[in-house]
């Protein structure tokens, strides 16, 4: 199998390397063909990985790739874990990737950096499987970093456009606030364990937790407790969760492709996936789930309440993001790892397939994303409104889709994790994710009614130009939408309950509420006959109907509440003043920080005072001494005879 | 009679009239020189009295030397000063302070 | 004739001699002239044989073997008892190969760049290279001491000659500056000698000192050795003198002299003086600290290209001090060699990345005669490989994994948290602030429209610069991906230094 994992690595590297390197030789059809091969072949690799480990009963296997670099007693090396994890992050990863080449075909067809573009993503898919496939920390974070690079590059993709230039600095940065987070717990994890090996290190698990380290003087906190929420800021970072989430948003400047595969379906789910890769450190740390599920509510509700105001089609779709990834947050901090993994999986198909279908009503649009400015679409692009539809079901979770069974039974889960005690924390969580359910079905559906029903409220020209686009388009939306409305009915039952994952994550008894929900469990059917008996599907529906009155029956009840609401509706405009903030408190503090130690510390203090300041004591003495210097024969003369007179005088009478 | 003090006692007049001739002069360094040469014949007259005083021919011969490098020294010294006036158009003490710092 | 035997004078003495060639034969010509071209071709061949005398090092360097490689000894001046003392260990080594992979580039950087007296440009280089190898391989600290002085005067005049406007005043800074500090370094040396009677740094290791001798001692190498680096706050020679220096001297002041006063550190101050390094290592960490993120708040805010890479610099030099003053912090177990092998490799890294990013600013220098930020947006437009090269070093020197500028500050941010946990916080806010102000520099000169017609005139890289960032590029990732290599060649020299720097020379001093 080695060298299986060795080409799903390599193949896609490979493929960007030469669409990168040698685009303009390869020409245009060169570059796709190229990246689609490798990233084609990464997936068909990884299935096989995955049968393999699922039917084949295959062992999960752990192989160094090569030694990075050996030293004082520090092994850090380049490897390969893959267990079923893995190979479900794999497939999801490569499966998407695959669509998302596919689709770019025709979506960038006029761009001139097209070359450029496969070759990205195509590094990214890339890094993004070093990433879920590592076996120790600093891989980890190679691929943490990695495909924080690729996004950095993409968002600003198009580099003339002055918003999205601004948008990859400010997601880098942003990302960077999470990594250091994330690189101090890693130094914490080698503080305590003397490795980076994941073998290693879970396997001193016990030993680190009964550990105290005192990061303020005197007060001794558990090293548990502050090594997985160092390493939970690094997933903050990544999976843009509050306060650290203002850069997903502004990420929707990149092409849309990228919005589907980076910002919806892999790269911020990694900060999901390594959470639940390092359970065994976090089930030791009750303190830090707790934070974890607190950020992951606030995060799945504040957000969703954002995607109602939104008119951007894209940053609609990326709101919901934020929301979802809030709920896969939730799932981790209630210990129900496998169940954030599981909407992990259908999310990555209903997101990806939403923004593609986004993608492709803009090109149909002619790059208009103006919610207010589309509506009654539904006659001109079948397809796109039937996929669409299909992935807004799954996305609210409508009883059936795949969405349904993840996020039911996510909250579900939350509902009766009952470690955390009945107190603020639980209350927090479950009516974050049972209200969030509400809202969800609230700005999927306005958007999904403005964009395709209704009035049609585009410009002449543009309408006559409205039509399905190619079938690069369309067949990666109808590929998406099979598994997104049927994937969850025949995996919900083995991925969450069949004990899937084995050893790939590990949760203490007491915690174990997803064991616990397995006892109830009676197969696909029932829940979905259960499901109407559940405040879920109540509110979903009431969502869906409050949509439909707000925005096709009555638009003008909206902006009634805008300007009835209106104190509300600026918080909710303004983001929180999140994007304040950070932009004008930490970046303009940063820079104001910077001015003040450069003019005054740099320029004023040590250039000015000291080192010039020492100059200029050296002239003023100088230009004292100096007056005894008359440049006058006589006055030396004079100078010498009394030196010598001194100098005799001493010898003479004081010797 | 005239001993060896008096003989000393012209000297060191001599010695200190020069002195007095260079820091008090302030227009004209041909006086300078004057009095440098002065001086040396000051010093001579010690070697003189010294030489008859000890009798000791040794200090005659110094005397000697002193003369020749005396009058090597003025010539030098003239030969200084006259460049010095083609470029000053000056030979007065004052004017001459370009060591001033 | 068996080279291995006198290798390190090979390396130190051709290309002296081929820059003394260049000086006897060359003239003022301009650079148009044959003559000229001959002068370069020289200038060029002389650096690629001293280059390939190193890869000769690298061979037969045994990485397993303790104590110093490749040695040399001949009496110098007898009656002192000083001798032409060479040799190599797992520290200098690496930096060698850096000084002679490093001079190539700057000469191929520079081929028609200068425009006057280019023969003796490209001969201060080459003898500017043979000093440097000498400091890196001398093993007697009179001869270290005057190939440390003598290295001064080349670089003076790459600056005084070759410079910017400003340069009369950014030389005087940078000389009066680093000469300061080496006097005192000259001291603490005869001080040294008047106890054990030689000039060989071994007899210093070994020589038995109180601790009042070892503070002075220390500071007495301190300031040499902080001013070089440089530390703060003795570091506002550096963007001067990065400012006025031509594009070669930039690189060769980065990537090379900087690394003068870490070597300084680990080769004579931590191993003459460890209980003096050890009084003073809170402060040298606090200073290291400062370092990091004072100045890269300060070079947040930079105009100027050269100013704002030159501060980078500071800060990144920063890790190297850490790492190496960290030594004490730790109670036994893993850590201290975490730190130093990372300080080290920082420094290896450090002088790839920085010289790389000022022959990007120089490239762009060259069309423009502008290092202004503000004149500059959209390059990417115009010069889409350049702008390939600029991101990609940009992104080594944010840190970026992958690329050698992590590997060096991974090890001492480990090594930091296990020492202490604020040090780890405040190192690792490089992360951050690393990446800011590279990034944001790199978002306002190479991203966006382009700014004006200058911008718009741009021709890409031409085949020489293309070649000159291909190799540094290569090179960066190389040690990013695989430093292992580099690592093996430090780890025995490593270990052995730590050992010898837990000795304490107290106790033989009070018998």
């Amino acid at each position: 199998m080695y060298n299986y994992y060795l080409t799903i690595v390599l193949a896609p590297l490979a493929a960007a390397i030469i669409a990168g390197l040698a685009g303009k030789k390869i020409g245009r059809a060169g570059a796709h063909w190229v990246t689609i091969v490798g990233v084609g072949t990464a997936c068909l690799l990884s299935m096989l990985v995955l049968k393999n480990l699922f039917w084949g009963g295959a062992e999960a296997e752990n192989i160094s790739v090569y030694t990075w670099a050996v030293t004082d007693g520090l092994r850090m090396e380049v490897g390969f874990l893959v267990d079923r994890l893995t190979a479900l992050m794999m497939c999801v990863v490569t499966f998407v990737s695959l669509m998302v080449h596919i689709y770019t075909i025709g979506y960038m067809r006029e761009d001139p950096g097209y070359q450029r573009f496969f070759s990205y993503i195509s590094l990214f898919t890339f890094a993004m499987l070093m990433l879920v496939m590592s076996n120790n920390f600093l891989q980890l974070f190679f691929g943490w970093e990695a495909v924080g690079l690729v996004s950095y590059l993409l968002i600003g993709f198009w580099f003339k456009k002055e918003t999205a230039i601004f948008a990859n600095l400010k997601a880098f940065l942003v990302n960077r606030v999470g990594d250091f987070g994330f690189l101090l717990g890693i130094a914490g994890v080698v503080m305590f364990t003397g490795s980076l090996d994941y073998a290693t290190v879970f396997g001193q698990a016990e030993s680190i937790a009964g550990q105290n380290i005192e990061v303020l003087q005197g007060t001794p906190w558990n090293a548990m407790t502050v090594i997985c929420i160092l390493l939970f800021i690094g997933a903050m970072g990544k999976s843009a969760q509050a306060p650290l989430h203002v850069w997903l948003p502004d990420s929707m400047e990149g092409p849309t492709p990228i919005s589907a595969l980076i910002h919806a379906a892999t790269m911020v789910t990694a900060g999901i996936f390594m959470v639940a890769r390092m359970s065994p450190l976090f089930e030791l740390s009750t303190t830090a789930l707790g934070f974890v599920i607190v950020i992951g509510s606030i995060t799945a509700f504040f957000m969703g309440l954002l995607g109602i105001i939104q008119n951007d089609i894209k940053r609609v779709v990326a709101y919901s993001t934020l929301s979802q990834l809030g709920y896969m947050t939730v799932a981790l901090g209630a210990s129900a790892y496998s169940a954030a993994i599981f909407h992990l999986m259908t999310h990555a198909f209903f997101k990806a397939l939403l923004f593609l279908a986004a993608g492709s009503v803009i090109i149909a649009m002619h790059h208009e994303q103006d919610i207010r400015k589309m509506g009654g679409i539904k006659k001109y692009m079948p397809i796109t409104y039937w996929t669409s539809l299909v992935g807004s079901l799954a996305l609210i979770g409508f009883p059936g889709s795949s969405g349904f069974f993840s996020k039911d039974l996510l909250i579900e889960a939350v509902r009766d994790s009952h470690w955390q005690g009945q107190g603020a924390v639980y209350w927090i969580a479950y009516l974050s994710v049972l209200l969030g359910v509400f809202i969800t079905a609230l700005y999927t559906f306005r958007m999904f009614f403005l964009v395709f029903h209704g009035e049609e409220r585009m410009d002449a020209k543009t309408k006559s130009h409205l039509h399905e686009p190619s079938a690069v388009v369309t067949v990666p939306l109808i590929l998406l939408a099979i598994p997104s409305a049927i994937i969850g009915w025949f995996t919900v039952g083995p991925v969450l309950f069949g004990d899937y994952f084995g050893d790939a994550i590990f949760v203490s008894e007491s915690k174990d509420i997803i064991g616990h929900m397995a006892h109830a469990w009676h197969g696909s059917l029932a829940l979905l006959t259960h499901s109407v008996r559940t405040p879920v599907f109540w509110l979903a529906t009431c969502g869906v109907i409050a949509a439909w009155f707000l925005y096709l029956k009555r638009p003008d009840i909206p902006e009634m509440i805008k300007t009835r609401l209106s104190g509300i509706y600026n918080v909710l405009d303004r983001k929180y003043y999140f994007d304040d903030l950070w932009i004008k408190g930490f970046a303009g503090g940063g820079r104001a920080i910077g001015q003040f130690l450069w003019k005054k510390g740099d320029q004023m203090i040590i250039d000015d005072i000291l080192v010039n300041g020492t100059a200029r004591t050296v002239v003023r003495l100088a230009g004292f001494v100096r007056q005894i210097q008359t440049g006058y024969l006589y006055t030396y003369a004079f100078a010498m005879i009394i030196g010598l007179t001194a100098l005799l005088g001493w010898l003479i009478w004081l010797r | 009679m005239i001993g060896l003090e008096h003989y000393l006692t012209l000297a060191a007049m001599l010695f200190v009239l020069s002195i007095a001739g260079i820091i008090v002069n302030r227009r004209n360094l041909i006086l300078i020189l004057m009095c440098i040469e002065l001086m040396l014949l000051a010093v001579n007259f010690n070697f003189i009295a010294f030489s008859r005083y000890l009798g000791d021919e040794t200090g005659q011969i110094f005397v000697f030397f002193i003369l020749t490098v005396a009058a090597a020294e003025a010539a030098i010294g003239l030969a200084i000063l006259v460049v010095l006036f083609r470029n000053k158009r000056s030979i007065a003490v004052q004017e001459l302070n370009s060591l001033k710092g | 004739m068996d080279f291995s035997q006198h290798l390190l004078s090979i390396l130190i003495w051709l290309p002296i001699i081929g820059g003394a060639a260049l000086i006897a034969i060359g003239d003022d010509s301009d650079s148009s002239s044959s003559r000229a071209g001959l002068m370069r071709i020289v200038a060029l061949a002389t650096s690629v044989v001293t280059l390939l005398f190193s890869i000769g090092l690298y061979v037969g360097f045994d990485n397993a073997a303790t104590g110093m490689q490749f040695t040399e000894k001949m009496p110098w001046v007898d009656s002192l008892n000083v001798f032409y003392s060479l040799g190599v260990d797992g520290i200098s080594a690496p930096l060698i190969l850096l000084t002679t992979f490093i001079t190539p580039l700057v000469v191929i950087s520079s081929w028609d760049t200068i425009k006057n007296r280019s023969a003796q440009y490209f001969a201060a280089f080459l003898i500017l290279e043979g000093l440097m190898v000498g400091v890196f391989s001398a093993l007697d600290a009179l001869l270290f001491y005057v190939f440390w002085e003598s290295m001064l005067i080349p670089m003076f005049l790459i600056i005084g000659i070759w410079g910017g406007a400003r340069r009369v005043y950014a030389t005087l800074k940078f000389f009066l500056y680093t000469f300061l500090g080496s006097v005192l370094m000259l001291v603490a040396f005869i001080y040294l000698y008047g106890q054990t009677g030689s000039f060989d740094l071994f007899g210093f290791m070994g020589v038995p000192l109180t601790l009042g001798a070892q503070k002075y001692i220390f500071i007495a190498f301190l300031l040499a050795f902080a001013v070089k680096v440089p530390m703060w706050p003795v570091h506002t020679w550096l963007p001067d003198a990065h400012v006025e220096a031509p594009t070669g001297g930039s690189v060769i002041l980065a990537a090379i002299m900087l690394k003068m006063g870490g070597y300084g550190f680990v080769r004579l101050s931590l191993p003459i003086v460890p209980d003096g390094s050890e009084y003073f290592s809170g402060m040298m960490i606090a200073l290291s600290l400062i370092a990091v993120v004072y100045i890269g708040f300060v070079a947040l805010m930079q105009k100027d290209m050269k100013k704002l890479i030159a501060y980078s610099s500071i800060a990144h030099m920063g890790f190297v001090t850490l790492g190496l003053f960290m030594l004490w912090s730790f109670d036994g177990g893993m850590g201290a060699g975490l730190g130093i092998t990372g300080g080290l490799i920082q420094m290896i890294s450090h002088g790839l990345i920085s010289g790389a990013m000022f022959l990007c600013v120089g490239v762009l220098y060259d069309r423009m005669h502008s290092r202004e930020i503000s004149d500059y947006g959209g390059v990417a437009n115009t010069m889409p490989v350049y702008a390939a090269f600029m991101v990609l070093f940009a992104m080594a020197n944010a840190g970026l994994p992958g690329t050698s500028g992590f590997v060096g500050e991974f090890m001492v941010i480990i090594a930091s948290f296990k020492a202490n946990f604020w040090y780890a916080f405040l190192a690792a806010g490089t992360l951050i602030l690393g990446a800011a102000y590279t990034l944001w520099m790199v978002k306002r000169v190479i991203y966006g429209e382009v700014a004006n017609d200058n911008v718009a005139a741009l021709k890409d890289l031409n085949s020489r610069e293309f070649i000159v960032l291909a190799i540094l590029a290569v090179s960066v990732l190389l040690v990013g991906l695989w430093p292992a290599p580099l690592v093996d060649m430090m780890n025995v020299t490593v270990e052995q230094l730590i050992e010898q720097v837990g000795r304490s020379k107290l106790w033989q001093a009070a018998l």
